[in-house]
């Protein structure tokens, strides 16, 4: 294992960084887009539901049948994985955004509206930083679900880890598919981690335990 | 000039069948303190959550020092008025300095201002800044998170302070002491306190006037002694009876 490891390490490294990429460039796109809907959902609650359940049916869509159906309008290769990848992230941060952003506490927003905040500051100032678990605990939920359905994205010629699987699988080499695994637990057991010391970093805030 | 001025005003909310506020009239003198009494559902709240717009009238007029307040934007009205409500609402992510600083953070006053304010602040409400001022809401009392409430909604020196059965879910000792403390901040500041209750007795105790409502309607407005001395109907009466506070109040004049 470690010998196959060495001799193709550039091969598995340049897979691993790709892969890498692949994931932060979805996820930085995937809250930019999320963090815009929620901003405005949350003036239009009532068109929420819906909006999340829109999304929720796309993320039940196979990844393999909607890359294929991209294929006509984008081509191949990362063009369409990342907005597919892009769409399927939207269900759980949106969910998760929004469950945080509407489950503030209501005196505090009306204390906050009330002493002269005005929309954007509600948001800011009360709202976001109250909501940050939840925020974490979506940005989290979708950095895995990316890395996994982006090694799907491989069968479009988007790269990354998934290259190697595919292959492996193509040849049978057991040992290309492991480090294609284990790459891709490393990419999702790091980001879990890392935002699980946020979150309760930030609890421990939230709970006056102090800076 | 008056400090509020309501010109017939009325409010009916989506699905109730009666009005929250039945063509009011009424015009409060700068520097009272003027204390709403009335059951649940009668229209206290909404007359003052109407001062500070975060209702809006379905008909009529209310004036705010003799201007109309549907002429002003509300973010900024709303800076010039102090607002405390029951749950207090403190930002349990700032401590106590930041949350009474809030506003002045977001009108970026400097920050020695703001520091030496804060601590000003935290006197007025008899909390030791240093002890305080880097605390966390959850590591107080519910009568000290209160007294910061006061303290967030004096910093900017308002001409005119809504409070929102401010003592409501606040022990009885520790609500006397408040009650007490309130009243001489009011005395020394000269500005116009409108505080609405549904406590007789701290009705008559903290109000320069009384407002008694019922039904969306105001039933009486005066002296706290002439409330007692003269109840406007049926209504007045039996709230002055049913309380039993009438003759330890008249006979010791204590709180009046």
């Amino acid at each position: 294992m470690i010998a196959y490891f060495m001799d193709h390490r550039d091969m598995l490294l340049g897979a691993f960084f790709e892969h890498l990429w692949l994931v932060c460039e979805t996820l930085f796109l995937s809250i930019v887009l999320a963090s815009i809907l929620s901003y405005i959902l949350l003036e239009h609650q009532k068109a929420s539901q819906t909006v999340i359940q829109v999304f929720g049916a796309i993320y039940s869509i196979p990844s393999l049948a909607l890359f294929a159906l991209l294929i006509p309008f984008f081509g191949l290769g990362n063009a369409t994985a990342i907005p597919v990848l892009v769409a399927y992230n939207q269900y759980l941060l949106i969910r998760n955004f929004m469950t945080g952003l509407t489950g503030v506490d209501a005196s505090l927003v009306e204390a906050a509206v009330g002493m002269g905040m005005n929309r954007r500051q509600v948001v800011t100032k009360v709202r976001i930083p109250l909501a940050m678990p939840a925020i974490l605990s979506g940005i989290r939920l979708s950095i895995i679900s990316t890395t996994g359905i982006a090694t799907i994205a491989a069968t479009i010629n988007a790269g990354g880890l998934g290259k190697i699987l595919l292959s492996g699988l193509r040849t049978m080499n057991e040992e290309k598919i492991a480090w294609g695994t284990i790459l891709c637990v490393v990419i999702a057991l790091a980001a879990d981690l890392l935002l699980k010391r946020f979150e309760r970093e930030n609890t421990l805030l939230l709970n006056g335990a102090g800076k | 000039m008056a400090a509020v001025t309501f010109k017939d005003v009325y409010k009916q909310f989506e699905g109730m069948g009666y009005p929250a506020l039945d063509h009011v009239n009424i015009e409060i003198a700068e520097g009272e303190f003027v204390t709403i009494l009335g059951s649940s559902g009668c229209g206290k709240t909404t007359f003052i959550k109407m001062i500070n717009r975060l209702y809006e009238p379905d008909a009529g007029e209310i004036l705010l020092f003799g201007k109309q307040i549907r002429d002003k934007d509300p973010v900024q009205l709303r800076r010039r008025i102090g607002y405390v409500i029951q749950q207090v609402g403190l930002f349990p992510h700032m401590t106590v300095g930041e949350n009474i600083a809030t506003i002045p953070h977001i009108l970026k006053w400097d920050k020695e201002r703001i520091n030496a304010q804060v601590d000003a602040m935290l006197l007025l409400v008899d909390l030791e800044p240093q002890e305080f001022k880097n605390r966390y809401p959850a590591q107080l009392s519910g009568g000290q998170q209160q007294r910061i409430g006061l303290a967030r909604a004096l910093i900017c020196d308002p001409r005119i302070m809504l409070l929102d059965e401010p003592f409501g879910a606040i022990d009885a000792i520790t609500r006397e002491n408040l009650q007490n403390e309130l009243k001489r901040i009011h005395t020394e500041s000269k500005k116009t306190y409108i505080f609405v209750t549904h406590d007789i007795r701290e009705a008559l105790k903290l109000g320069t006037k009384i407002m008694i409502m019922n039904q969306g309607q105001i039933l009486q407005y005066g002296t706290p002694e002439e409330v007692l001395a003269h109840p406007a109907d049926g209504f007045v009466e039996e709230l002055i009876q049913t309380s039993g506070v009438s003759e330890s109040l008249l006979k010791d004049g204590d709180g009046i």
